[in-house]
């Protein structure tokens, strides 16, 4: 069982190690010649107003809060759904009601126009 | 400790599947770039050997030996780590899939897959919520306006997108029993769960084609609007390992489908059964099949507007799994 | 052998990356470090043979939470951030008061008569018997958790919106 794990321990480091070598490589083998006007910002020609580290609309964000409740819903359904099988139909009515509570969440959030772009 | 098994086995597997993706995806750029052009009426790349066969090769050279410009506004240490983090998510998904049966080689048993693991596909969505990393991180750190605003984007995709892509798995989960990738794959021996799972498979289709960011939903790179989007500052090496990550992206996230849905690589079983490399054909086949709907795609539809997209993905594609995902439970118990 | 070995590097990165995530000043590298040992917790469950804790813990925190920290942090804008002033000037001594308390539960915890370890996992299939467990003996508990997401969902819709419309 472990075993699987060692294997693809393993996997990740080579796959990590693996980009880091190519930025190796090309590293040793590049010119190197940076000029004022070549690191400046790549925007469009004109000089730039600003960092770009700037406030966006917050808005943005609810649907972050949102969807971080989802994930949790979701991860908790992945148990069941591999149990269900043994479980059977008492299983059906218990996610139901399960997911019937959280529907009744997304459509608060729908109605609020919460997941409305403006 | 036995320096065979423990060592020397894990990572000779390691290093070709490795390569093997690698060489997929840059193969990939090639196979996309002569498809596209085929949709377009063009001949598309042709110059470097025959069909352009060597033209990944040609655009590594370059990519290497272009001069690196570290722009001076940059976040310097996330703005180099980033397409590396991209590049090696992409390969570490690929850890869980099986590609073929228990070999015997040499006289060890080797099995075609890098790890068995009993909660596989929460890895594998796991680790697709970890590679967007790379690119927010790598749009944040240009500290340019348009990196930033693809960087955003990318966010405000994936946690559009993940939610459909989870709820069509979990439909597959109920059917199937299980989150082994293998157990999966031997479920799907007499029908592949396409048959069982239409609305399942075309939900996670849509799902991955925006978790691999390819038109119609590239939004974070648009191109016409954003410039190149969280990639616009970077160059030589840099850009081409987002590019090889984008790509071998896709090579992976066909594997998954292939896996998932179309059977893996046992089915149909009176091939598989033939030879253990038979089965790793088959399983090839299925995932070319769906890397050329990925270059179908985005030869026919035009990009969506991305607040169009946060709808169809809230408002549509959720729903719609959350149905899909209940009438499949209902059918489970019934029968 | 090979356990502790690993089980030292992870411990050894996770205490790091969580010393960092408090000492640095720029917020985004701050939840780099919190993504770092986030994964290196996933990493200890795995030790432990709790899978299914090991992968809730990279989709949910590494996954969503850390991507809701970032998403914050830029649409909120770092220059925000740095023109802010500490807001509690006493927030050291409480910190370190609970840090004290901390260590000596760790301490305590270290005496062999308080030790109680929990029983190893088995080796089999062990989120299914996380889901029968959900379904049968924690039923309540499982609706109960429904509930409270739905309340976490709306809250901060009502949050939000003040906030917005303010």
């Amino acid at each position: 069982m472990l075993s699987d794990y060692h294997f693809i321990g393993v996997f990740v480091l080579v796959a990590i190690a693996f980009p880091f070598l190519a930025l190796g490589i090309a590293w040793l083998l590049r010119p190197k010649k940076p000029n004022p006007v070549k690191t400046a910002i790549y925007e469009c020609g004109l000089e730039t107003i600003g960092d770009a580290w700037v406030r966006f609309r917050a808005q943005y964000y609810i649907y972050a809060l949102i969807f971080v409740a989802f994930d949790v819903e979701a991860v908790f359904l992945f148990p069941w759904a591999v149990a269900y099988h043994r479980v059977g139909l008492w299983a059906l009515a218990e996610v139901f009601l399960f997911l019937g509570i959280l529907t009744i969440g997304l459509v608060y959030a729908w109605r609020k126009g919460a997941l409305r772009w403006q | 400790m036995d320096w065979v098994t423990d060592f020397w086995i894990p990572v000779i597997k390691a290093i070709v599947v490795v390569l093997a993706l690698l060489v997929g995806g840059a193969y990939m750029t090639w196979g996309e770039r002569k498809l596209c052009a085929r949709f377009q009426v063009r001949y598309g790349p042709n110059r470097a050997g025959p069909f352009g066969i060597l033209q990944p090769l040609a655009d590594a050279v370059k990519a290497i030996f272009k001069e690196e410009i570290v722009p001076h506004h940059v976040d310097k240490a996330i703005y180099l780590m980033s397409p590396g983090i991209s590049f090696a998510a992409v390969l570490i998904t690929f850890a869980v899939i099986p590609f073929g049966p228990q070999i015997d080689l040499l006289g060890r048993q080797i099995g075609l897959w890098i790890g068995d693991l009993q909660v596989g596909l929460l890895y594998l969505l796991a680790i697709a919520g970890l590679g967007s990393y790379g690119i927010v991180l790598g749009g944040w750190s240009s500290n340019n306006k348009y990196s930033l605003l693809g960087a955003l984007r990318a966010t405000a995709q994936m946690i559009s997108y993940e939610l459909p892509m989870g709820l069509a798995l979990l439909s597959v989960v109920v059917l199937a029993g299980t989150l082994n990738l293998n157990r999966i794959v031997d479920f799907q021996g007499q029908w592949p769960l396409i048959v069982w799972q239409p609305l399942g498979f075309l939900i996670f289709f849509i799902a991955i084609l925006a978790e691999s960011n390819r038109s119609p939903f590239d939004l974070p790179e648009t191109e016409n609007e954003l410039i190149s989007g969280f990639m616009t500052e970077y160059g030589g090496i840099k850009f081409a390992l987002y590019f090889i990550a984008e790509y071998t992206a896709m090579v992976v996230n066909s594997a998954i489908v292939a896996t998932l849905f179309l059977g893996g690589w046992k089915w149909p079983a009176v091939l598989s059964n033939l030879h253990p490399l038979a089965g790793v054909a088959l399983f090839l086949a299925k995932v070319l099949v769906v890397l050329f709907l990925y270059v179908w795609v985005r030869a026919s539809c035009p990009r969506v507007r991305y607040d169009k997209f946060m709808r169809f993905c809230w408002k549509f594609l959720m729903p719609l799994a959350w149905v899909n995902l209940a009438v499949t439970a209902v059918i489970v118990a019934l029968i | 052998m090979l356990e502790m070995a690993i089980f030292s590097i992870l411990a050894v990165v996770a205490v790091t990356a969580g010393i960092a995530v408090i000492a640095q000043r720029n917020v985004v590298h701050s939840a780099l470090f919190l993504l770092v040992h986030f994964c290196c917790l996933a990493g200890l469950y795995i030790l432990l043979n709790a899978q299914f804790l090991a992968m809730t813990q990279l989709i949910v925190y590494a996954g969503a939470v850390v991507v809701l920290f970032l998403f914050v942090v830029m649409l909120l804008g770092l220059e925000r951030a740095r023109e802010l002033p500490d807001p509690r000037r006493y927030q050291w001594i409480v910190g370190s008061l609970l840090g004290m308390l901390w260590v000596a539960a760790l301490i305590w915890a270290l005496f062999p008569q308080a030790a109680q370890t929990a029983p190893a996992l088995t080796r089999s299939d062990n989120v299914r018997q996380i889901g029968a467990a959900l379904l049968t003996d924690f039923a309540i508990p499982f609706e109960l958790t429904a509930l409270v997401l739905l309340v976490a969902v709306i809250g901060s819709l009502v949050l939000a919106k003040k906030k917005l419309e303010g």
